[in-house]
């Protein structure tokens, strides 16, 4: 089954085409890959979904239901969730509290104080971050910022997650924790889709690749079909 | 929020809490009239303070439209005053402020930093001018008499609507409203991916933050008689809250509250005794607080407080 489709996604910026008629779909229970070289639109493509950025043309639908034009904390309430490039926490509030607002406002369903407060410290022991919890999100460092991050996003109770580069700036020992992470929230059943430039992480977590290349969808396939693929070559390496 | 809930959650503090407000009420009894008026200034500086540290103190939204809001209510008062008994004028003073608002959160809250800043210090001039210019091309007579109200009876109004906004700002920091608020002033994009209407609730905090203001205004114009657009958008009006809550401390519930009576005694008592120099040591004084207490003075306090809790542990 479709979670996620997007038919001719396209964004301008005046005369440049950040994202242009791009065609994608993510089935339920995936882990999809988005990669590309700098520039290409990635993230650009994540803040349309995610509602951040209005489209130009072209029509974003989520479980069927036509997302393009909601607001980001509409799009948020219907399951969608994501993190950011450059760890967008809250920065004066503790690790603690930046889980439970996340729990408090995430989900359609109005929950008690209480109620969210159990969620917010579940998903810390997730992530293993409860030992820090009452310590100032911008003291942490940065593996732990991310892993709040990815806390903060499961605490909307996500059926499709968006990970921004959830490994850049990690060290190799991080990565592999990262990788493990991932794992265990797919095995929740959540879906996910993930711009990524760790090719040993995209390679082996990822059912599907899909490659941007100034905006446009240049390739998808399994990672072996796009690991030999020579379009993507050519792009990543030069001819 | 944990902080100030420490200092609710003892019965000490919510009994000290209790006994400042029985003499607050008493105080017209034992004192003389001018010890009242001055407190009803002094009132009036805390309630705008605090008003304007509800929707600016979590977001970082440095509002300048105090004046436009304190301005309504002024004006509400000088022409329903006649008319309509003195609650209804306040609750349609208050009423109008909020009104007012929400106009201009749904308009421009949209803007950040500094053309926020500079967008709300437009609308207070706006009206200003405009009001100004109303009246002499319009109505051919610039101010207008208000309805006088005895002292004392304005020294209670203030009381009542200081003790409500306190109340109400207390509440929205307890509240998970309070906590959308804070995520909004740490990071605004991050908390609408979490699921906040960030510019529903920024609206409706700024539009309680201005029923407060204009609540004041209206009854602060009975106790001034006479008013004209310059006294009623008085520009100092929207900057003084920002300097009395930065004074206090913006991160406590009581920072404003403290920053604006001390703020407003000292203007009071350097006015009297130093008439020339007042605005020279006022700013002295304002210099010191930014540059040595970023966290006001109430942060001070606390902070001392903090250091006589180690010593206690190190030496039990």
């Amino acid at each position: 089954m479709r979670i996620l489709e997007g038919k001719m996604v396209t964004k301008h910026f005046g005369g440049l085409a950040a994202v242009h008629q791009v065609d994608f779909d993510i089935n339920q229970g995936e882990v999809v890959g988005l990669i590309g070289p700098n520039g290409a639109g990635k993230t650009t493509l994540f803040n349309l979904i995610s509602g951040s950025l209005p489209t130009t043309a072209g029509e974003i639908r989520y479980k069927g239901k036509k997302i393009t034009g909601l607001k980001p904390h509409q799009i948020c309430k219907k399951g969608v969730a994501r993190t950011f490039q450059s760890a967008k926490l809250f920065a004066g509030m503790t690790v603690f509290e930046n889980a439970l607002a996340a729990s408090l406002f995430g989900t359609k369903r109005v929950i008690s104080v209480p109620e969210a407060e159990r969620e917010a410290m579940e998903l810390l022991d997730f992530v293993e971050l409860s030992p820090v919890k009452t310590m100032l999100a911008k003291d942490l460092p940065i593996a732990n910022r991310k892993r709040l991050e990815v806390a903060r996003a499961l605490a909307t109770k996500p059926d499709l997650m968006m990970f921004d580069e959830v490994m850049a700036g990690l060290n190799s020992v991080e990565v592999a924790q990262a990788m493990e992470l991932i794992t265990k929230i797919r095995n929740q059943g959540i879906t996910i889709f993930m711009i990524e430039h760790v090719m040993k992480a995209i390679m082996s977590v990822c059912d599907r690749i899909v490659v941007l290349h100034h905006g446009r969808k240049i390739a998808e396939g399994t990672p072996e079909e796009i690991a030999t693929s020579r379009t993507v070559i050519e792009v990543y390496l030069g001819e | 929020m944990d902080r100030v809930g420490v200092i609710f959650k003892r019965p000490f503090s919510l009994g000290l809490l209790f006994l400042a407000l029985i003499l607050l009420v008493t105080i017209p009894l034992y004192v003389q009239p001018y010890l009242v008026i001055l407190l009803t200034t002094i009132f009036m500086y805390i309630i705008i303070t605090v008003s304007w540290t509800i929707f600016s103190g979590p977001t970082h939204y440095i509002s300048l439209a105090s004046a436009a809001f304190f301005g309504v209510g002024v004006y509400t008062s000088a022409l329903l005053g006649k008319s309509l008994p003195l609650l209804v004028v306040i609750v349609a003073g208050s009423l109008f402020s909020f009104i007012l608002a929400l106009f201009i959160g749904l308009l421009t809250l949209r803007l950040r930093g500094m053309y926020f800043i500079i967008f709300t210090f437009s609308i207070s001039e706006l009206m200003r001018n405009f009001l100004l210019w109303w009246e002499t091309n319009m109505t051919g007579t610039v101010g207008r008499w208000v309805i006088m109200v005895e002292h004392t009876t304005v020294y209670y109004i203030i009381l009542v609507i200081f003790v409500m906004a306190l109340l109400t700002a207390y509440l929205i920091r307890r509240s998970r409203f309070g906590l959308a608020l804070k995520s909004i002033g740490e990071q605004e994009e991050a908390a609408t991916h979490i699921g906040i209407n960030a510019t529903l609730v920024k609206t409706i905090t700024f539009a309680i933050s201005a029923f407060f203001m204009g609540a004041t205004g209206a009854i602060m114009a009975t106790k001034w008689k006479y008013i004209d657009p310059r006294i009623a958008f008085d520009p100092l009006l929207s900057f003084l809250p920002v300097l009395m809550a930065i004074f206090g401390g913006t991160g406590q519930l009581f920072g404003p509250v403290f920053g604006a009576a001390i703020f407003a005694y000292l203007e009071e008592i350097l006015t009297t005794k130093f008439p020339y120099y007042y605005m020279l040591l006022f700013g002295s004084i304002l210099i010191v607080v930014i540059l040595f207490l970023p966290h006001g003075m109430v942060g001070l306090v606390q902070k001392w407080r903090k250091g006589g809790l180690k010593r206690q542990n190190a030496n039990p």
